[in-house]
């Protein structure tokens, strides 16, 4: 689904590089953790491969789907299935939910061919896709995010993933400001959504939602690299002795 | 205190081809008389006076009018949908053929000339009355100049409560026109009246519309200035609020090298509500004004002033923005908001935001910012489907939505939308 190739990449403003050679292959139907250490390189990854303003890849390539994705505009990435829920979900103030998730939505069925969906049918569906996530009808008719506590606004963002449903989903530490139970229900909305067809890319700093979300593969980044690859146990491994232990280890 | 030979020589030029109307009863004749006379004393307005630092008045001082192409466009006129009193005006002469019949149950509508050649007659309350009330403390030489030379117009008395708006609607075929309208309107204890306006009015246009609410009464007010890129308007509103009753304008304004809109709202009866409100959108060479003053002289009224605009290229837009409270208004509720949305660094935006109260048991609050768009917005958008022009659209809307909102009406408010997307959708980059 999702192969990154040597990726490098620096900052534009700051002329500083952070990922060094990221190597990642995410087949379809999986999941795969990043964990790392702060300043690791892994929040700039999820930007990169959204294409946020400001990075500037110098070398390597990341593919959707044998697609290049980084000759992509931002819009175009999340036609082709890309999905990112960000870690800080940013507020707009005027926009409502409701009307953003359509527009959102139909702007992705139009870029594939597909005719728009009726205001009823997008209703229904917005409808029990909430319901699922226990989201409130009301925060539907509020502004995007705004006044949302963080737990709401990470449910938000995983609504928005259960509603256009993309085919690679990267989830950048969607567990920071969650407490135990709000974590469990993203998670289980995650576990929803997970598919033969679908791929998850999950950053984190804290082995806690990988109990949730279990994943196929964890990789460990350090310093802009895949530094370690392995199991689930890896997760716990961190969590039990930190990064210190493999970052020497693999020093 | 009269003025410098100069400014007298300079005021005389203004109004030196201009004709007072002909075959009037004594009070009208009074009234445009006391209106020459308050232009005189006034003179034109020039860079020095405090109102007119963000505004060049020149191409409003001229003895005439800069020419101005016919705009050409395609789209259905705004209100079309909206089953409507029609009364059209062209390059500022009213036109009965292209107009609707004039009578409709609990309205009295009257062409102004006629009206005015009545020994007796309502009007005599209204016309120039209002307007000479709302120079004080700010001169307004360009509505005493309407009142004296008002070429045409309409007056308007609502005795009920009328769902069927009344729509004055501009056609502008002359590329030289100077038009002068004036308005007189009294809405009546406990009358309801939504008046629409719209359409490219003529090359260079002075409205001036008086509008008395009685105890009770409301007046809708929902104007769209658009379309005549070369357009140079001056209008003024003056209104009169009684006890309970209620004012809400909106005006959206679109395109026009030159737009100066007054407002001058008296709230003199207790607990009147009075909403003001534009959303302004420019691109390149277009210079907007808004100049409110609202005067709060009852108890427990309430004043919303919601103006803001979007521009980019070049674009000016200016807000001059006054909630006056006097001596004993108290439980006053007043709310001004000014904003601006600059979608490139060549636009730019003036703001005088203003407070003067006289009473001590009062909640009044103003506002006034100017920024760009928010990109981490634009970018969460874009990250969701949108492709950047449509997500810069969405937040462009967004922004408008406060002063869109004060249209009541859910028919008129969504054409207006309407009107604003189509706009937005031919401006992008």
């Amino acid at each position: 689904m999702l192969k990154i190739d040597n990726l490098h990449v620096r900052l534009e403003e700051e002329d500083k590089v952070i990922l060094r050679g990221v190597d990642l292959d995410v087949p379809a139907g999986s999941v795969h953790a990043i964990m790392g250490p702060n300043g690791s390189g892994k929040s700039t990854l999820a930007y990169v491969l959204s294409g946020r303003d400001g990075y500037e890849v110098t070398h390597g390539g990341v593919a959707l789907e044998g697609q290049d994705l980084l000759e992509l505009e931002p819009e175009e990435r999340a036609a082709a299935g890309l999905f990112l829920a960000f870690q800080y979900p940013v507020e707009i103030p005027g926009v409502g939910n409701m009307t953003f998730l359509r527009t959102a939505l139909n702007a992705q069925r139009k870029a594939c061919g597909d005719e728009e969906v009726s205001a009823a049918d997008f209703l229904k569906l917005i409808r029990s896709r909430a319901k699922s996530l226990r989201i409130d009808p009301d925060m539907l008719k509020r502004p995007v995010n705004v006044g949302f506590s963080g737990g709401e606004k990470k449910r938000n963002e995983i609504l928005q993933m259960a509603v256009l449903e993309p085919k690679m989903c990267v989830l950048d530490e969607t567990d920071s400001g969650l407490d135990v139970d709000a974590m469990r229900l993203v998670a289980d909305g995650v576990n929803a959504l997970r598919d033969e067809g679908r791929a998850f890319l999950v950053i984190t700093h804290y082995q806690r939602l990988l109990n949730h979300i279990e994943p196929d593969v964890v990789h460990i980044m350090a310093d802009g690299r895949i530094v370690k690859t392995g199991g689930p146990d890896l997760a716990l491994e961190v969590e039990t002795n930190g990064y210190a232990d493999i970052l020497q280890e693999v020093a | 205190m009269g003025l410098p030979a100069r400014g007298k020589e300079d005021a005389e030029a203004r109004i030196a081809h201009l004709e007072m109307p002909a075959g009037q009863a004594g009070w009208a004749r009074l009234a445009h008389a006391q209106a020459l006379t308050r232009f005189l004393k006034m003179g034109l307005p020039g860079r020095r006076d405090e109102y007119w630092r963000f505004t060049r008045p020149d191409d409003l001082n001229a003895p005439q009018a800069p020419p101005a192409a016919v705009a050409d466009f395609k789209e259905a006129p705004v209100f079309g949908e909206i089953d409507r009193l029609r009364i059209v005006f062209r390059d500022g002469v009213f036109d009965p053929e292209a107009s609707d019949d004039l009578a409709c149950e609990g309205l009295e509508i009257e062409r102004l000339q006629s009206a005015a050649a009545h020994d007796i007659h309502w009007l005599k309350d209204v016309y120039g009355v209002l307007e000479a009330r709302g120079q004080e403390p700010v001169a307004r030489p360009f509505a005493a100049l309407n009142t004296a030379f008002a070429t045409d117009g309409i007056v308007i008395r609502a005795t009920e409560s009328v769902s069927r708006p009344v729509n004055l609607i501009y056609l502008h075929e002359n590329p030289d026109s100077d038009a002068i309208l004036h308005f007189a309107i009294k809405v009546e204890s406990g009358a309801d009246l939504t008046v629409l306006e719209n359409g490219p009015a003529a090359a260079r246009f002075n409205k001036c519309m008086e509008v008395e609410v009685a105890d009770g009464g409301a007046f809708h007010h929902v104007r769209a200035q658009g379309r005549d890129h070369e357009r140079r308007a001056v209008t003024h509103m003056f209104a009169r609020l009684g006890k309970d009753s209620a004012f809400k304008s909106f005006t959206l304004t679109a395109n026009g090298v030159l737009t100066r809109n007054e407002a001058f709202i008296e709230l003199a009866g207790d607990n009147a509500v009075a909403h003001i409100a534009g959303a302004a959108v420019g691109d390149g060479d277009f210079h907007h004004d808004d100049t409110v003053f609202v005067v709060h002289d009852a108890v427990g009224c309430e004043s919303r002033q919601v103006f803001k605009k979007v521009l980019r290229n070049g674009a000016v837009g200016a807000f001059q923005g006054k909630i006056l409270v006097k001596e004993g208004a108290q439980k006053t509720d007043g709310y001004q908001i000014s904003q601006s949305l600059l979608l490139d660094e060549d636009a730019q935006f003036l703001a005088k935001p203003e407070l003067e109260i006289y009473a001590d048991d009062v909640a009044c609050s103003h506002g006034s910012t100017s920024g760009a768009i928010d990109e981490d917005a634009l970018f969460y958008l874009q990250s969701r489907g949108l492709p950047r022009p449509e997500a810069q659209d969405l937040l462009v809307l967004a922004f408008l939505a406060e002063a869109i909102e004060e249209i009541e009406r859910e028919d008129i408010a969504e054409d207006i939308l309407g009107r604003l997307k189509g706009w937005l959708q031919r401006h992008r980059r």
